[in-house]
């Protein structure tokens, strides 16, 4: 009976890495390529839940799920055109203070637009209830979030793998100043890779706005467990992130079973066994320009 | 009329307008600065109970506006300073500074019980007045009170004996199981701790307990772990956003199980929405109470910010408000003073059916409360207007001491 209990957190835990997934592979792309740590990668997460809201009056959830993520992707463009490419070159901490401010600054956006109070916002009628398989339960949400987030990652993976967009996004990843010479301005598809980037951020909030409370510091909430993913996972490496949000998810579900008070500090602890055993993370690429 | 003669001609005026600023404008505003009573505020704005915060300063802001429309205390305008408390670090060097820097006559607010501990040390230190309104922990009142403290918020032990009374009604309590999830910080274990008192009191059990950290935001793996345990009831001692998040999450995996909870704040249910608030909550107060000064306060609250006040104005704004008629009754803002008449038993109308008063040895306020359950669908009048509000407890007719912990419980002696 015992083991039943805990296979059904194991397999909580799969479902737990799926939301990590979203956020921290855009995260990790913005990262490889550009080599910004983007710590206001929260603040698109929380835009996109406040854009649920808004907009489901108006498109229903279904027309939400696509629309907020979108609008937070044009967002990005302005975030990219204006305020990251100017720090590509520069040392590293300017870049993270930039966007540590700019967290800051959209959090206090959203108190001062929308109040401190989480907003109320619930699962869409059609998709509530519960599945039951002998001892095993499952909101029925949960599995329709997990298929979008399955949907989301193989397009991702096709679109870094199979494409000529891909290719370069990878080429520059390892070696910007050679695809330079080849002729091609790899600005355009940073842009790109941003867009994307906080667009899977923004959709992860949008799927977790019915579940969570939408307030203001609900990305500064989720944005260490985000880091934490891609740095087990290891920079640069796709696979590597979804291992690590799998794996992160399943410790959590796996604390909560024997030891609730811990269940927030294990992922670190994860973190710090990894690090030791492999500092680039499980799956982590060796990229030159940041050894 | 050349450039230099004529930018020399600004520059007179300029000086002269300066100069006669430095003999005119200063001293006034010195004198201004000077009259003015200074009240300090200090409210988590930020965090897991931010959302409550906000609550607090629109309330206490109503509160001084109103005073200082009604002449102020003893004659003066009251400049209030509100800030934001973070943590409790945070919260005592910016208590330190109100005092130091501001001048400030005493402080006011506060919702962590942690950062309201901190805050009462500095304000004994200083020797002056703290009025603790949101921080819930019997400690506070208890191990930790003193000469300096005062607490509008209802303690625990009150909001467990409100619900109890409910549950025990209900048939919830006595050779029940319960199953608590536990805030993970100095508010959740008080709360477990004194509502597990009462349970064994009353013959009831536990089958489960679980800690959960502050900044959780996903509860499936506990949904899970109630659903094996197979409880009578399903107790939340949560805080902050950390209870919208329950709401959710239970409704959304339907469990069978009723719920309660002993720790509650009106903004979490409609942060929730109507369609996920299930279950039984203890309030200090709600707008839909009916007695004159509140619906006043309530009027006034809507028209200002367009939409009904919460528990935590209800707190912040009555504090102001018992503060003013405290001074300008003694005329005077003495804290030795203002304790004394406290101590002695003032009462105050609390915008609740019967006044409130401080209770000599603890300096809890004496007060009654209610509990909310979901209003029967379709009866809501509004998005904020699905919450019933049940009997006072204590009912008209006992001691508004029932509910408060007893000597025997409460280890403070002030007095």
């Amino acid at each position: 009976m015992q083991f039943i209990f805990f296979l059904e957190q194991v397999l909580n835990g799969l479902m737990i890495g799926g939301y990590y997934l979203l956020i921290a592979l855009g995260l990790s792309l913005i990262f490889s390529l550009g080599g910004i740590v983007n710590l206001a990668h929260g603040a698109f997460y929380a835009l996109g839940a406040y854009g649920a809201v808004v907009l489901t009056q108006y498109v229903g959830f279904g027309g939400a799920l696509v629309l907020s993520p979108v609008l937070v992707g044009l967002l990005g463009i302005a975030f990219e055109r204006f305020l990251l490419r100017r720090f590509y070159q520069s040392d590293p901490i300017l870049g993270l203070l930039l966007t540590f401010g700019l967290a800051m600054i959209a959090e206090q956006i959203i108190r001062m637009i929308w109040g401190s109070s989480p907003l109320a916002y619930s699962i869409p009628s059609a998709l509530k209830g519960q599945i039951v398989l002998g001892d095993f339960i499952y909101s029925r949400y949960r599995l329709v979030m997990l298929l979008v987030v399955i949907g989301a990652m193989i397009c991702l993976w096709f679109l870094l793998n199979k494409t000529a967009f891909g290719r370069v996004v990878r080429a520059g990843t390892q070696r910007p100043d050679m695809v330079a010479v080849l002729g091609i301005r790899l600005n355009h598809y940073m842009t790109g890779a941003v867009v994307l980037g906080v667009s899977l951020a923004a959709l992860a909030g949008v799927l977790l706005a019915p579940l969570a409370g939408v307030h203001p510091a609900m990305g500064a909430e989720i944005m260490t467990a985000a880091f934490v993913v891609v740095v087990i996972g290891g920079m640069g490496s796709f696979w590597g992130v979804v291992l690590a949000a799998v794996l992160v998810g399943v410790v959590r579900g796996i604390t909560t079973f024997f030891y609730p008070p811990a269940s927030e500090a294990s992922m670190y602890v994860l973190m710090i066994l990894v690090l030791l055993l492999r500092p680039r993370g499980l799956l982590g690429e060796r990229i030159e320009r940041f050894e | 009329m050349n450039e230099a003669s004529k930018s020399r001609r600004q520059l007179l005026q300029a000086g002269s307008a300066a100069g006669a600023m430095a003999l005119l404008g200063l001293p006034a505003i010195v004198k201004a600065q000077s009259d003015k009573i200074r009240i300090g505020h200090l409210t988590p704005l930020t965090g897991f109970l931010g959302p409550l915060g906000e609550y607090g300063t629109m309330g206490i802001k109503l509160a001084v506006d109103e005073v200082n429309k009604a002449g102020g205390i003893t004659g003066r305008q009251v400049e209030l300073i509100s800030e934001d408390s973070v943590n409790p670090a945070t919260a005592a060097s910016k208590a330190q500074r109100m005092f130091e820097r501001d001048g400030v006559m005493c402080l006011l607010g506060e919702i962590n019980s942690a950062s309201g501990l901190a805050i009462s040390q500095v304000a004994l230190r200083n020797k002056k007045i703290f009025i603790n309104t949101g921080g819930n922990s019997d400690e506070l009142r208890g191990k930790s009170c003193n000469k300096f403290m005062f607490h509008v918020e209802c303690a625990n032990s009150m909001y467990v004996n409100t619900l109890g009374r409910a549950l025990l009604q209900q048939g919830m309590v006595k050779g029940k199981s319960w199953y608590f999830l536990t805030a993970d910080y100095a508010f959740g274990h008080d709360l477990t701790r004194v509502a597990s008192r009462f349970l064994a009191a009353q013959g009831g059990k536990i089958v489960g307990e679980d800690k959960v950290p502050t900044d959780a935001t996903d509860y499936s793996a506990y949904m899970l772990k109630i659903r094996q345990a197979k409880p009578d009831i399903v107790i939340s001692n949560l805080a902050g956003t950390q209870i919208t998040s329950f709401m959710k999450q239970y409704s959304e995996y339907g469990l069978p199980f009723p719920i309660a909870g002993f720790g509650f704040d009106t903004a979490l249910a409609w942060g929730a929405g109507a369609d996920n608030f299930l279950g039984t909550w203890p309030v200090p107060w709600h707008h839909d109470v009916d007695s004159p000064t509140s619906k006043a306060f309530v009027a006034e609250f809507v028209k200002r910010h367009g939409k009904p006040p919460e528990n935590q104005a209800w707190g912040d704004y009555t504090v102001m408000k018992i503060m003013a008629q405290a001074m300008n009754e003694l005329k005077s803002t003495d804290s030795m003073k203002v304790i004394e008449n406290f101590e002695k038993g003032a009462q105050f109308d609390i915008m609740k059916g019967r006044p409130g008063y401080f209770r000599s040895w603890d300096h809890q306020l004496m007060q009654q409360m209610y509990t909310l359950t979901p209003k029967k669908k379709g009866a809501a009048r509004d998005k904020w207007d699905f919450l019933q509000l049940g009997a006072t407890v204590p009912n008209a007719n006992e001691s508004l001491e029932i509910i408060a912990p007893t000597r025997e419980e409460n280890p403070c002696n002030i007095t």
